[in-house]
């Protein structure tokens, strides 16, 4: 059971919490809303909750709440340049419809 | 496909709902874009990795280029090559810059200047669009989708007309302007938000083609301009042509250069100007026509004394702006510097002389206007909640006082200059003769006292006044500055309602130097603007009086005066009158005619007050009966 992020999301993240001088982590979690039906969130993390299940990955702490959990399980969280566009990119093994925007998805 | 950013805690948008918003720096020189990702300002690079792009358009003959290839380009086809097409932006021919002049074909035309190019006639907005639109390409691109609405910076100084233009520009270039924002605010909002800074400040914006000065107070998150000022021509590019003219004359080269030699040489001037920044020795060397070249040693020492006088000269507003915020030097608790030609290592240490103070530049002072927009259209556009603690608020100040022509050509100011906008004044007028049904509005902007002195922005008329005696009608009139500086104003008749109202769609054409020269102007003639005032109300207080009496003599002369008395009234008008046309006034003069004509016209005064007196009581016995 677990949440990654690739060596390069790991390096941005950091990079741009020690920016932004606070936080403990980074914390993914999916609402339902969306095209497809379901929505990630990215966020920064100023203190983690009870309930919250922690990842430790690659010098990152991910949190990530538990009803978000199931719909993340085995997700890769990865960055990467297209074109001039650069951001954050989920790869989810439960996802099996994307809408064309890549902001919500099915499972 | 949009890929996603990190967000504030719980401000994680809805799929789609995350608006894509960017700041513009429109330079005169370089224009860029930024935009806030991941809680963070930053600036958007093409696809080669630039982040500045040259404000230069060429219209070739099958297509068009903009930024470093147009510049590039520019020696070899000067006249379809536009550069700096900021300092034409809102401008007729008549007050055109003087280099634009020089550098390129001209022409009138409705509203605004034209330039006459291979692809015909563009007009500054057309050219600033086809600007805008490369950036916007960038901006669609680098954040994979169509952007919601963008904020686009403008000089302190830019007037109404030259803002306007600015937005039909981006309106041209398909952006949904947001708002249009200070250049030096916009500084202060990228320094002040990231470094949580209070005090007072000042940003000293010296960038290719005018220098602004700002005094601002943070508190605690909140921005209020004190003061601006500055000189709208005076940049980088002067510091340029001085070292051109210089490195001209010692190389000797011709004075009658070709167009495509004189740009060269221009380029040669900028490039050793910009490499002493970083160095202390460059020799310039270049290759003309007809065979001439030029090698020539330039120190830095050379270059600072060379240029001493421009250095110079930026800081005189800067005194300027402290006084008008009623501060000193002392007050200032750090400097901003803005503007690439705050690189030039002179210029910070005057900065820092006259502050006594190391000035802040730890932002790139190239982007850091762009930055600050960015930072601003992010909360404009709704991705920032409001109980966020970056929340903030923002004041702005209207460079100029705008007011109204009063009777005699003189100004009521209603908004003084440095008020801070958004902001809504109003002031009550009355008419001037019985049964006046309409009154013209004149609204100028200027620091002078007289009407002719200051820039006449619009003309309205406000009709339908129910007719009333003189001074009895109330017109209220409104003027109400939208948070880009544009104008509007509203004038209405309290009793009736009747309204009239006017978006200040400026008639473009007031030159960069006519601000400053207006501004300069106010300086050191109040004296003189006292003086004209006095005479000036001495003037319509006479019209008044002579109007008055005549109407009187009208209705009731017949009636109430013999003939000879009649007689001394006309004589007694006549000779104010006589005063009144004669071209030179004396207030002294006018004073003692109008005095001399009130007292010839008081015994008459009083007949009409006892015969109306009687009339009333005649009426209320008719009703008794
Ligand atoms: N290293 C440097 N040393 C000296 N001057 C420099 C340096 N780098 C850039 N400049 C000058 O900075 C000027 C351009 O500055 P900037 O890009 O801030 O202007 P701009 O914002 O387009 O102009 P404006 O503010 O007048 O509209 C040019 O005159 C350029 O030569
Ligand atoms: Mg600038």
């Amino acid at each position: 059971m677990s949440v990654t992020v690739t060596e390069k999301a790991a390096r941005h993240i950091l990079k741009t919490l020690d920016k932004r001088g606070k936080g403990v982590g980074l914390r993914l979690a999916v609402k339902t809303s969306g095209c497809s039906g379901m929505a990630y969130a990215l966020e920064f993390a100023d203190e983690s909750q009870p309930e919250d299940l922690i990842f430790e990955c690659a010098g990152v702490k991910l949190l990530v709440d538990p009803r978000s959990l199931p719909y993340l399980e085995g997700t890769e969280l990865d960055f990467v340049r297209e074109g001039l566009n650069e951001g954050f990119k989920f790869n989810n093994p439960n996802a099996k419809a994307e809408c064309g925007c890549g902001e919500s998805f099915a499972v | 496909m949009a890929l996603l950013q990190i967000a504030e805690p719980g401000l994680a948008a809805a799929p789609h709902q995350h608006r894509l918003a960017v700041g513009i720096d429109l330079g005169t020189t370089n224009s860029l874009v930024a935009t806030v990702a991941s809680g963070m300002a930053k600036a958007l690079a093409d696809e080669s990795g630039h982040i500045l792009l040259p404000s230069v358009v060429h219209y070739g003959e099958t297509e068009m280029v903009v930024g470093r290839e147009a510049r590039a380009g520019q020696a070899d086809d000067p006249l379809n090559t536009i550069a700096s097409v900021k300092r034409l932006m809102g401008r007729a021919l008549a007050d055109a810059d003087e280099s634009m002049r020089s550098h390129y074909l001209l022409s009138d035309g409705p509203g605004m200047v034209g330039i006459e190019t291979r692809a015909g006639r563009k007009t500054p907005v057309e050219v600033s669009a086809d600007i805008l639109r490369n950036l916007r390409e960038r901006a669609e691109a680098s954040l994979g989708g169509e952007l919601t609405g963008v904020v686009i910076t403008v000089p302190a100084y830019f007037d109404d007309a030259q803002r306007q233009a600015t937005k039909d520009a981006a309106r041209l270039a398909g952006l949904n302007v947001l708002r249009l924002l200070n250049e030096p605010t916009a500084a202060a909002i990228a320094y002040g938000l990231d470094n949580a800074a209070e005090g007072i400040f000042a940003v000293y914006d010296l960038g290719g083609g005018t220098f602004d000065i700002s005094i601002l107070k943070l508190t605690r998150g909140v921005f209020e301009v004190l003061a601006t000022n500055g000189d709208p021509a005076l940049g980088g590019d002067d510091f340029d042509q001085c070292l051109a003219d210089w490195l001209k004359a010692q190389a000797s080269l011709p004075d009658d250069m070709p167009v495509e030699d004189r740009r060269r040489l221009l380029a040669l001037a900028r490039s050793v100007k910009e490499s002493l920044s970083g160095q202390e020795q460059v020799v310039a060397t270049c290759s003309f026509s007809n065979n001439l070249s030029i090698q020539v040693p330039v120190s830095r020492t050379l270059f600072s004394e060379l240029t001493a006088d421009l250095v110079a000269r930026s800081l005189r507003p800067v005194r300027k702006a402290l006084r008008d915020a009623n501060l000193g030097a002392e007050d200032i608790k750090g400097v901003v510097m803005v503007g690439g030609s705050t690189r030039m290592p002179h210029v910070q240490t005057a900065v820092e002389k006259l502050f006594g103070t190391a000035p802040l530049n730890n932002l790139d002072p190239d982007q850091v206007v762009a930055l600050g927009a960015a930072m601003q259209a992010d909360v404009l556009a709704g991705n920032r909640k409001s109980d966020s603690e970056a929340d903030w608020l923002l004041l702005d100040v209207c460079p100029l006082s705008l007011g109204l022509e009063t009777m005699g050509g003189l100004v009521e100011k209603i908004v003084p200059r440095n008020s801070t906008i958004p902001t809504a004044r109003a002031q009550d007028f009355t008419t001037y003769k019985d049964g006046q049904t309409a009154m013209s509005v004149h609204v100028v902007q200027g620091e002078r006292e007289i009407v002719s002195e200051c820039r006449s922005l619009a003309r309205f008329t406000l009709r339908g006044i129910p007719p009333m005696v003189a001074g009895a009608a109330r017109i209220r009139v409104t003027f109400q500055i939208d948070a880009d500086g544009l104008l509007s104003v509203t004038a209405r008749e309290q009793t009736s309602g009747v309204e009239a109202h006017v978006e200040v769609k400026p008639s473009y054409g007031l030159g960069d130097g006519e601000v400053a020269r207006m501004l300069l102007d106010a300086y050191g003639t109040g004296e003189i603007d006292a003086a004209t005032r006095m005479l000036r109300e001495a003037q319509v207080e006479a019209r008044r009086l002579i109007d008055a009496t005549e109407a009187a003599l009208a209705t009731d002369g017949a009636a109430l005066l013999a003939p000879p008395e009649r007689e001394v009234l006309q004589t007694a008008i006549y000779a104010l009158a006589e005063l009144l046309e004669t071209d030179e006034g004396d207030t002294r003069k006018i004073r003692a005619a109008t005095d001399a004509l009130n007292l010839a016209s008081a015994d008459f005064a009083a007949r009409r007050m006892d015969a109306s007196i009687k009339r009333a009581l005649a009426g209320r016995s008719l009703e008794t009966l």
